[in-house]
């Protein structure tokens, strides 16, 4: 009896060393931002179209720039809000490269969202930040291209709507490319992280 | 006949012990930290012809440290809303995890219209990796 306990305990004191002490098989994964990435990247959809500037906006003009896309609008009760405090923050954190990133926000409530209430809106942020909008034919083909999904509901009690509409954002590179996704939630450091980033590929492409 | 019992109570409680410390502390063989979910080629087709296509489950399990990074890859010749997002033909999505939580998506392929991650915390050695690994057995 002793002999079989005594073997136990010899065992059990070999398994844990070994669990514990084992360097265990563990491949890194070496991606780096800490967003969701596409491999390989697609250029980012182009559009045109009205903007809180009080002139159209054209995404592929603003090459040169890390940009932040963004869907919402301004009647969102929670989601917006924390994303556009998070972008500001973000701006924050970068300091002087906050001049070489964009972040446009496309509305999904056109009907509420003109270029105005837009700059009013985005204003309370950061007022750098550029608000587009347009047809609601247009942007349902913006959105689409985008993967974003948008969906109205009416409430009940008095014709009152909100617009239920994916959360997360976009981040597109220098060169146009989609480069990744940013879920709902990351925090500003990840953000600003992840432009970081983005913003110094370039500079090292510009060295070679 | 009493000491019989005692013998084989005590042979018990020692395999029982000896399996409890395996499932504590025997190490992780971890080749790779991405779960990986493919659109096969020929999926739209198929859901155009009437065939519901099922690729993605409706809960995901990652662990921190083991399995951390979702990998979605469209294989298919069309582009494709998979989990959260459109991902084009040949394109992969990686979604890396660094925080233990409960994450849902909104996702098109699932008749719910969401996808749910669980992201349990890293499975280190001891009392954490028992529990995670007898969690494991009843996903």
């Amino acid at each position: 009896m002793m002999l079989i306990i005594r073997s136990v305990m010899v065992l059990a004191l070999f398994i844990a060393m070994v669990g514990t002490a084992t360097a265990e098989n563990n491949p890194a994964a070496t991606q780096q931002l800490k967003s969701g990435v596409f491999d390989p990247p697609r250029m980012a959809p182009d559009f045109s179209l009205p903007s809180s500037l009080d002139k159209p906006f054209t995404l592929s003009n603003a090459r040169g720039k890390v940009l932040v896309l963004g869907f919402g609008f301004s009647h969102c009760p929670n989601v917006c809000p924390m994303t556009l405090a998070n972008l500001a923050q973000t701006y924050k954190n970068l300091g002087a490269l906050a001049d070489q990133v964009q972040v446009v926000y496309m509305t999904v409530d056109p009907e509420r969202d003109t270029p105005a209430r837009l700059r009013e809106y985005l204003a309370n942020f950061n007022s750098h930040f550029i608000g587009v909008t347009g047809s609601a034919d247009e942007l349902a083909a913006v959105r689409q291209s985008y993967g974003i999904i948008a969906k109205k509901e009416v409430h009940k009690n008095g014709g009152t709507y909100e617009v239920h509409h994916s959360s997360y954002i976009y981040l597109i590179d220098r060169d146009g490319l989609l480069r990744a996704l940013v879920p709902f939630g990351k925090s500003a450091d990840d953000i600003t992280h992840d432009i970081t980033i983005l913003l110094h590929e370039k500079t090292q492409q510009a060295g070679l | 006949m009493k000491v019989g019992v005692a013998r084989s109570l005590s042979i018990v409680f020692c395999v029982v012990i000896l399996a409890a410390l395996l499932l504590a502390f025997f190490p992780l063989r971890i080749d790779s930290r991405e779960e990986v979910f493919e659109i096969p080629q020929g999926t739209w087709a198929q859901r155009m012809s009437g065939n519901s296509v099922s690729i993605l489950p409706d809960q995901i399990y990652l662990a921190l440290g083991v399995r951390d990074l979702l990998v979605l890859r469209n294989l298919d010749d069309v582009p494709q809303m998979f989990g959260p997002t459109l991902i084009m033909p040949g394109q992969s999505f990686k979604l890396p995890f660094e925080l233990a939580s409960e994450y849902d998506f909104a996702c098109t392929a699932h008749a719910s219209g969401q996808m749910r991650v669980v992201v349990d915390p890293e499975p280190t050695p001891g009392w954490p990796r028992l529990l995670w690994r007898v969690k494991n057995l009843f996903r």
